[in-house]
């Protein structure tokens, strides 16, 4: 627990903290990262002790202390600006026939389902817990890597950020609240015409930043590591800080600021019914500003629900759990972004959304990650990857950088309190639009279960609603932010089509072109399949003599992605190093959930006949087939966004020398010790029977056995193809000797010449035919041998979602146990027991929910890997198929070549 | 199995051209052949203007013994030593195809039904084509003998055109057999004997080296020419079961691979087609080409072997004739002896050297027939599979 003064430096005063928080994390860069990561989940745990609210109250008490005094907050709220919300509905509803479809299946799915209610409403409970230990859990198990990529890019890209928050700052102060739109404006355009000469303001920035507030940064920094932890109790209050101060600031920055940071260093002590008290406080400073947040909560959930509306609409209702969890997480998440930084910041965060999506623009290849991948993500994920992914896109961006200093903060300090926070939008929402009861508030995440084309729909009515607005004068600031908002949505997509122009002031027109943008979007996650990043394996060199040689591999990268430190660099891996970085990433990353793409065999005999030094041409066939095999799994694992951004790949492509892999020797202890760990995996598999909750994994894995099966099958018959075609060139190469041989016994010359002139032909088609040969094995045979790997790597994400389900429900019985245990004690009257057995069922319901999320957590990723992998899959053999339809194209093009320059011999024969 | 062959593929399965001289006087085809267990009964179809014949149209129905013993008989006869006899019709091969189809019957169970009615009816197509092919060879044996002004006059021939009975030929007994495999032996120690003979005139000489050198050749050529044909059916065997497991692949997957998955199915379905018939062609224009002057190089052998006899054994005379001047006695009969010899050997020489030009003539034409033929049948196959890829290229990226 820190201390309050050292708890709450204000988010932005002079808006430089939080970039220099960044610029602090990035020199302590790698190692601290790491660390306070896992601190986090030291202190999730943690969380749970006694004074955690959560943790020690059944389900529905939780909510109630927070949700009551929330609600109470809301009916204010909704006294002062009760009848805004309810003058656009109707309204809506004229306007927009797409509007009725957006709210007719949210009623629905709040009335007749109760049993979609209620779970959420559990979920509600879970997704706390998440928003506060979870989130930064997520953050630090998933994303540790990311963390440390977009810290390194950071670097600079933090000053730009200080660029832009301080050109708006000055605008920003003279300018009211109502008039947020133009401060975007303002924001934007300066962004852009910073985007344009980038060099010069670089400069300077860093000048300042270096100089400035360096003292409040250092402060949050240290506050950062033992804030997390904290409960969510003490958290509110901070949010509430700073939105005081976000709209103090909005009014007249510079003195307020000040005296809110001292008012709000006493803040973060008080638990959550103090908390409770302060919120009335703030929530009429802040009147017209929440509503628009609850428009960007419904808009950025539908906004991010584009995707898992996918997922949804394949799952059933039943099967929300994991994405609806997800969409709460978001949800949340992406408005406290807003209230925590008041009106300047919900600009803020749209350029940092418009920005992701611009960079995204910019560098057509999202790394193959398309924008509506990005939001597919869970939050974490979202953020992370949509922070660092554009910033890698862009080093001199301005803008794919500031959302990374935004959004690192946002994760790493201010989740739990974002989170609590974000569940009183999320009920004033509720109360504004539907002024529902108080389970109704769960009501807001199943507009995210609407299919794709409500969502769809929904930006636009919403930019409508808000453009209708404008010309009203009351709910002018409310809906001036609306329509900034909305640009958190479509305007960022039109970003991507190079208009940022036409981006705010035109927010009527944007939406009504909203949905086109959409349809392009679509269109663009298409064309955004080209790589940035190529990287080849070349040059096979044998290193070395005898039993210790080895081949070495010139891998050369070229790329214009700016986590590298220069666009092209060669280094120089051997097979085992491979080895190593697979080993690495799945260690990482396959407990996960994610699919890492497995490397080429080892193989002993093609590798010992090398040694021996033969040069057969077998040999030099199975150095080829390897060097393939190394570089298409290089480029796959250079595909995949989460593993592009593992340092681990990083430094395998870039740095000179690498420590040699150890552990990859077949024969090693090692070795042993994972076939041993694979028979054992294999058992478990076959003990644990589990009770599928979600069908749709069930399905897919009989899907990817099924599928496994064919393409073995496959493998098979294109090898024997391969071989058969081998077959058929050495026997064309031996027909073509012995009709050459006849021709040249034959006495009638023309004849002669005629079976000479053949067997030429047939020496080109045996050439043809060989390398035909090659084409079935390297194009054909070798995709399949590699999807075939791939699946087993897919089917071990489905195993590592077993084993996560496994460990939850160990634990589950475990806890019931201790329950019992406990029940016992208390029975048999024994205090001095009791105590610790009540620490030990606090534990352990810190476990179960703890490895209940990790569950969730592992099915999103595998849900989401496998989707992407089916994607990438899809592509792979289409690219792969027409490249070998055009091989044999070719080939038999030249055969009619041959055989046309072979006719007039044949009828020259006289 | 009971298979027809069509009038109209005939046509173009005549592979092998014999008809030099165009003589329309007698004109045997091989309309219809009935194939009953293993045995071959083929429809003999003769149409002829000449009077020796009791009909000028007529159908008998023999079978292949029926053309082994003409073909003996034709070896056997004294005349016919200074011409090159047509090679014997190779027996009837359906075990290869039989043996194939039972292999399929036994692995049916790790195939799907739609690939299993693709192997069989691959299968069936193959042993359709045998089957033409081995009538075909039988007709190309009668062709010859009737556009051969000798042979074509021939009483046995005539006899086994026109008998409407059942020749009942009797099959070769062990002993006769074996007789023959010895005779055979004995036939190539001679040669070898009488390789040592001097040869008297240079063409014949020439032709002799040229010969045993082709033979050795075209032998060569045609076991390889077998391999290579054999291999290309496998490659167009193999495109059955990668289509076939492409397609069940298809059937179980849902994602938009789906659709290319299946295009590419189809395509491979139609290249096994294309692929099926460049082998099935080169087969039929290259490889039975070579099989038949295979055969044909082996009687122009016989003949010269014939010759070289012929002439060993007018040397023989002369011999024998010094001696008996030597000794005096029998000097007339020794004489006459080497005079009839002489007479035997000049003779033979000389058909023997119009039948080898003939010969050559025939090869050539022959050959340029195939070539062209199959070079068509070749840039034909390879343009439609240009056109399929093409087509199917243009399909994956329209979508």
């Amino acid at each position: 627990m820190a201390t309050s003064s050292e708890r709450t430096p204000p988010p932005f005063p002079e808006s430089e903290d939080m970039d220099l928080d960044t610029e602090m994390r990035d020199e302590e860069s790698n190692e601290n990262e790491c660390v306070v990561a896992s601190e986090d989940v030291i202190g999730a745990e943690a969380n749970n002790a006694p004074d955690d609210i959560f943790s020690e109250l059944p389900t529905d008490n939780v909510i109630n202390p927070l949700t009551d005094s929330i609600i109470k907050l809301d009916m204010d709220a909704i006294d002062k600006q009760g009848e805004q919300p309810v003058d656009i509905e109707p309204k809506e509803e004229p306007i927009k026939a797409p509007d009725s479809i957006l709210w007719t299946p949210q009623s629905t799915v709040s009335k007749p389902e109760d049993n979609v209610r209620t779970p959420l409403i559990v979920q509600s409970e879970s997704v706390m817990h998440m928003l506060s230990a979870d989130l930064i859990n997520e953050f630090s198990s998933d994303s540790p890597g990311k963390i440390l990529d977009e810290c390194e890019l950071e670097t600079d890209s933090s000053t730009t950020y200080d660029l832009s928050r301080e050109t708006e700052n000055p605008i920003g102060e003279p300018v009211s609240d109502s008039q947020n739109i133009p401060v975007v404006d303002v924001l934007l355009e300066q962004g852009s015409a910073n985007s344009d000469c980038p060099g010069k303001i670089l400069n300077e920035c860093e000048l300042e930043t270096d100089n400035g507030p360096t003292n409040d940064l250092s402060q949050e920094t240290e506050t950062k590591p033992t804030g997390e932890p904290v409960s969510d109790s003490q958290d509110i209050p901070v949010v509430d800080v700073l939105l005081e101060q976000g709209s103090a600031e909005s009014d007249c920055p510079g003195k307020i600021l000040d005296e809110c940071e001292l008012e709000t260093d006493n803040g973060p002590t008080n638990d959550l019914f103090q908390e409770t008290e302060t919120k009335p406080t703030v929530e009429p400073v802040f009147d017209g500003q929440d509503i628009p947040v609850v428009d960007v909560l419904r808009e950025q959930g539908s906004a991010e629900s584009d995707c898992p509306g996918k997922i949804l609409d394949e799952c059933e209702l039943e099967t929300d759990n994991g994405p609806t969890n997800d969409l709460f997480q978001e949800t949340e998440t992406n408005p406290t972004s807003e209230p925590v930084r008041d009106g300047q910041d919900i600009p803020v965060v749209e350029v940092l959304l418009e920005q992701g999506s611009a960079v995204g623009e910019n560098s057509a290849v999202c790394v193959k990650e398309p924008l509506s991948d990005i939001r597919e993500e869970p939050p974490c994920d979202n953020f992370s990857e949509l922070l660092s992914e554009p910033a890698s896109k862009q080093q001199r961006d301005l803008f794919g950088d500031p959302s990374d200093d935004l959004f690192s903060e946002l994760l790493n300090g201010k989740d739990e309190l974002q989170s609590s926070d974000s569940t009183d939008i999320c009920r004033e929402a509720k109360n504004t639009l539907i002024t529902g009861p108080l389970s109704d508030d769960l009501d807001n995440p199943p507009s995210d279960v609407l299919s794709e084309d409500c969502v769809m729909k929904v930006t636009s009515p919403n930019s409508d609603s808000s453009s209708d607005s404008r010309t009203r004068d009351e709910e002018q600031d409310i809906f001036a932010e609306a329509t900034v908002e909305l640009s958190l949505d479509s305007p960022a997509i039109e970003r991507k089509r190079a208009e940022p122009s036409r981006l705010l002031p035109s927010a009527s027109s944007t939406s009504s072109m909203s949905e086109q943008r959409q349809k392009i979007l679509e269109e663009q996650v298409e064309e955004e399949d080209k790589f940035e990043l190529n990287v080849s394996v070349t040059n096979p060199e044998k290193v070395g003599d005898g039993i210790n040689a080895y081949l070495a591999y010139r891998v050369s990268t070229q790329t214009t992605l700016p986590m590298f430190k220069s666009k092209t660099f060669v280094v120089r891996r051997r097979f085992s190093d491979f080895l190593g970085l697979y080993e690495k990433l799945s260690e990482k990353l396959s407990q996960n959930g994610y699919i890492v793409p497995p490397p080429p065999e080892k193989s002993i005999l093609g590798m010992t006949k090398l040694k021996v030094g033969k040069e057969d041409p077998s040999s030099a066939e199975f150095v080829e087939k390897r060097r393939a095999a190394l570089e298409r799994f290089l480029q796959r694992v250079l595909c995949h966004p989460s593993l592009l951004q593992d340092p681990d790949v990083r430094e395998f492509l870039e740095k000179e020398e690498l420590p040699r892999a150890v552990n990859t020797q077949a024969f090693s202890g090692a070795g042993f010790l994972k076939i041993i760990n694979r028979a054992t995996d294999a058992v478990t598999k076959m003990t644990i029977k589990m009770n599928e909750s979600d069908i749709w994994f069930e399905e897919k894995l009989q899907e990817v056995e099924g599928e496994d099966q064919q393409l073995r099958k496959l493998h098979v018959l294109v090898d024997s193809l391969a071989n058969h075609r081998k077959d058929l060139s050495a026997h064309t190469a031996m027909f073509a000797k012995s009709i050459g041989m006849l021709g040249s016994s034959e006495d009638n010359t023309a004849l002669s010449r005629a079976l000479c002139q053949l067997a030429e032909v047939e020496d080109k088609i045996e050439q043809l035919h060989q390398e035909q040969a090659g084409n079935d094995f390297f194009i054909f045979a070798e995709l399949l041998a590699d999807y075939i790997r791939l699946l087993g790597a897919v089917r071990g994400c489905f195993d590592q979602r077993i084993k996560m389900w496994q460990r939850w429900q160990d634990a589950q019985n475990t806890l019931q146990k201790k329950r019992e245990a406990e029940a016992k004690l208390l029975w048999a009257n024994k205090p001095e027991k009791l105590q610790l057995a009540k620490d030990e069922i606090t534990e352990w319901e810190a476990r179960v929910t703890q490895y209940e999320r990790d569950f969730e957590r592992i099915s999103v990723t595998v849900r989401k890997e496998v989707i992407w992998f089916e994607k990438e899959k899809a592509k792979d053999f289409k690219k792969q198929m027409l490249k070998y339809l055009q091989v044999l194209l070719h080939s038999q093009e030249q055969l009619t070549k041959y055989w046309e320059s072979f006719l007039p011999e044949a009828k020259a024969i006289a | 199995m009971t298979s027809t062959t069509e009038e109209n593929d005939k046509e173009k399965l005549r592979s092998v051209s014999v008809d030099l001289n165009h003589d329309s006087s007698l004109l045997i085809d091989i309309p219809d052949a009935l194939c009953e267990r293993d045995k071959v009964k083929f429809t003999v179809h003769t149409k002829t203007t000449l009077s020796s014949f009791q009909k000028p149209d007529f159908s008998v129905s023999r079978q292949h013994e029926d053309f082994i013993w003409l073909h003996d008989t034709l070896v056997e006869t004294e005349d016919y030593a200074g011409l090159i006899i047509p090679p014997a019709p190779p027996k009837p091969d359906f075990e290869s195809p039989r043996e194939k189809m039972h292999k399929l019957g036994e692995g049916e169970a790790t195939m799907t039904k739609e690939e299993y009615t693709k192997m069989k009816q691959e299968l069936e197509a193959e042993y359709l084509a045998v089957f033409k092919k081995t009538v075909q060879v039988h007709e190309v044996f009668l062709q010859r003998l009737s556009s051969h002004p000798v042979f074509s006059k021939d009483r046995n021939f005539q006899i086994f055109l026109e008998y409407d009975q059942d020749l009942s030929v009797r099959r070769k007994n062990a002993k006769e057999m074996f007789g023959g495999f010895f005779k055979n032996m004995v036939k190539t120690a001679d040669e070898v004997i009488i390789s040592g003979i001097k040869e008297v005139d240079e063409f014949f000489e020439q032709e002799k080296t040229f010969l045993l050198d082709y033979y050795s050749k075209i032998k060569d050529a045609t076991a390889k020419a077998e391999k290579m044909t054999r291999s290309h059916k496998n490659v167009a065997d193999d495109y059955i079961h990668v289509s076939a497991t492409l397609n069940s692949m298809c059937a179980e997957d849902n994602t938009p691979l789906k659709k290319h998955l299946e295009k590419f199915s189809d395509l491979l379905e139609k290249l096994r087609k294309v692929e099926g018939r460049v082998a099935s062609d080169q087969e039929l224009k290259l490889t039975e080409l070579l099989r038949y002057y295979l055969r044909d190089i082996q009687a122009a052998k016989d003949l010269l072997y014939r010759r070289a006899r012929a002439l060993a054994d007018y040397e023989n005379s002369n011999k024998a004739l010094d001696k008996a001047r030597l000794k005096g006695k029998d000097i007339a009969q020794a004489e006459e002896h080497q005079q009839q010899c002489l007479k035997k050997f000049d003779k033979l020489s000389e058909s023997c050297k119009k039948e080898l030009t003939s010969f050559k003539g025939r090869r050539v034409v022959a050959f340029r027939k195939n070539l062209i033929e199959m070079a068509e049948l070749e840039i034909k196959h390879a343009k439609n599979s240009v056109s399929l890829l093409q087509g199917c290229i243009d399909m994956l990226n329209s979508n």
